[in-house]
């Protein structure tokens, strides 16, 4: 897509096929055959998973990106590639190269010869974090050359100017690592529409972006509160909720809708939820493409399922770019059984005192251990005057530095079976590593990003 | 029966490292001038007291009707790290809307 494709006042119609990595499969091939989309947006990296896929790509150097990557992309190449959809997508989580390889190999596989897929490199600057132990992380203020031996990666948040590049390449595939997720969504309509970084328009862009990054959660998924009083927060078929396109014109206008026949709503009320989900200061949502300003921002129906957003205001972007440091920061063992019936709370309570105290006559200490009653305070804490529920689980959890010392949680509640309080049922436990992510900035000036173009 | 933000508002949370934004989003303009007045940072904080540490930033947007409380400290260290069954505090705007507030005027 080209500014020259977009003649007139014809809008780009952009389509969120994913919202999380392991989200719906079939709404994303809707809106290729049925959605009259241009362009395919599969957002699917969360915060840590960068992080964890690193990890994967040192045991195994193919890998490192999205696992699910091949069969999403199987699901809907054919179909985009008949009707000139151009999918973008940060799958390549910590191998954006082996992931566009991966998806050649479908290309040709489908039949599909002659299909580019372009990989986004330069967002991994785990040398320039490792080199510069005297930085501070943003949240705690504790130096990074006090973990420096435990981290696994860094990557910046790249914006839509990097991305620009690989579509400028003419791929029918663009496969990133990290990248801020609204600008998925915004360079291609920078790309289609000639704008360029500064311009105005890009609040509207980057707004629009904000708005689709999470697919089913501006189309009344995570939305719905049954049975209040008029059916306000009712939402139809909510088992087959359909995923958002959206238009966005030239002069950065914008309209949010869905493909007609599925279930779900788009309208105010959803909009709202969704434009504030994870945002904080309104006048100033900082991301690598500006500093968005939405304080302004209002939603106008224009028909059933289908809103214009109005109002949202760009600064210009900030000269440093946020990169997450993912590191190794020990273990977490947790075990969990129920109980029911007559006393169920007394006996619950009982089960979790004879962990703690097994666990302290073994010698055990943890850096935090929980005990808590799924049904009554797992959530948001003890409060007085609850009700005691029919049914209790007991939840016990507890993190250190000793993968064996986490382990050995799960087991002593998994003994509470034989040797605990009556009636326990319905064991569980696990254990795993803890990758946490905190966050550094890096100049953009230290920033090298390049494009990989492979042809099926 | 008890006035609660739920009668009023609905909501979503959201995490980002320690800290979790809840929006709460006004059915009608009498209920947001209600909320203005009495759903505080103050209130918040004694409802979510055990949960986060603080401090609470109240953002206010008058063309939703809706505002945004932002609290820090409130996700036990983090999704990355948390011990608890909600690392990302995705059940937290459902404790914003038990909050119980006076009888509208």
């Amino acid at each position: 897509m080209t500014a020259a494709d977009i003649a007139g006042d014809r809008p780009l119609r952009i389509g969120s096929g994913a919202g999380y990595a392991g989200d719906r499969w079939e709404p994303a091939l809707d809106l290729v055959e049925r959605g009259g989309i241009d362009i395919l947006v599969f957002e699917c990296l969360a915060e840590r998973t960068i992080a964890r896929e690193a990890l994967s790509r040192r045991n195994e150097q193919s890998a490192g990106y999205n696992p699910l990557l091949a069969e999403r992309i199987r699901s809907v190449l054919p179909a985009a590639r008949a009707r000139g959809v151009r999918i973008v997508s940060n799958m390549g989580a910590a191998n954006p190269e082996a992931a566009a390889e991966t998806v050649t190999g479908i290309a040709r596989a489908e039949g599909l010869a002659g299909t580019k897929v372009a990989a986004l490199l330069g967002d991994d600057v785990l040398p320039w974090v490792l080199a510069h132990p005297e930085l501070t992380f943003m949240e705690t203020g504790e130096r990074l050359g006090g973990i420096a031996g435990r981290i696994v990666s860094a990557n910046a948040y790249l914006g839509a100017d990097a991305i620009l590049q690989a579509l400028g390449t003419g791929a029918d595939v663009v496969i990133t690592g990290r990248v801020a997720d609204p600008a998925l969504f915004l360079a291609p309509a920078m790309a289609a529409h000639g704008w360029a970084p500064g311009d105005p328009r890009l609040g509207q862009g980057c707004a629009m972006g904000h708005l689709m990054e999470c697919a089913g959660q501006i189309t009344g998924g995570y939305f719905a509160d049954p049975g209040i009083a008029g059916g306000v927060k009712d939402v139809p078929e909510p088992w087959a909720l359909g995923f958002p396109h959206a238009d966005i014109w030239a002069d950065g206008r914008v309209r949010i809708g869905k493909v007609a026949g599925t279930g779900g709503r788009i309208d105010r009320m959803t909009c709202t939820e969704q434009l504030l989900y994870e945002l904080h200061d309104p006048a100033a949502y900082v991301t690598p493409d500006c500093v968005l300003d939405v304080t302004d921002v209002d939603f106008i129906q224009i028909a059933p399922d289908l809103v214009e957003v109005t109002g949202a205001r760009a600064a210009p972007r900030p000269d440093s770019l946020k990169v997450s440091v993912g590191y190794l920061e020990g273990w977490i063992g947790e075990g969990q059984l129920s109980y029911a019936g007559i006393n169920a709370e007394a006996r619950a309570r009982l089960a979790g005192e004879i962990v703690r105290r097994r666990l302290a006559q073994r010698g055990l200490h943890y850096d935090d251990l929980r005990v808590e009653l799924i049904g009554m305070e797992s959530l948001h804490g003890p409060a007085r005057a609850r009700p005691a529920p029919y049914e209790v689980r007991l939840r016990v959890a507890g993190r250190s530095a000793d993968a064996q010392a986490a382990a050995i949680v799960g087991q002593e509640v998994e003994t509470l079976l034989t040797n605990g309080p009556a009636g326990g049922a319905g064991d569980f436990k696990a254990v795993r590593e803890i990758l946490r992510v905190q966050s550094v900035l890096i100049p953009r000036s230290e920033i090298r990003t390049q494009v990989k173009l492979f042809t099926a | 029966m008890t006035l609660r933000v739920h009668d009023l508002a609905h909501g979503r949370s959201g995490d980002k490292g320690d800290r979790v934004n809840i929006s709460v989003i006004a059915y009608d303009e009498a209920g947001f001038r209600h909320l203005g007045a009495h759903l505080t940072c103050e209130r918040v904080m004694q409802a979510f007291a055990g949960l986060a540490q603080g401090p609470c930033q109240r953002f206010v947007l008058p063309k939703l009707l809706a505002y945004n409380f932002v609290i820090d400290g409130a996700l036990d260290g983090g999704v990355t790290r948390s011990m608890r069954m909600d690392i990302h505090g995705k059940s937290l705007s459902s404790l914003m809307l038990t909050i119980e507030l006076p009888e509208m005027p």
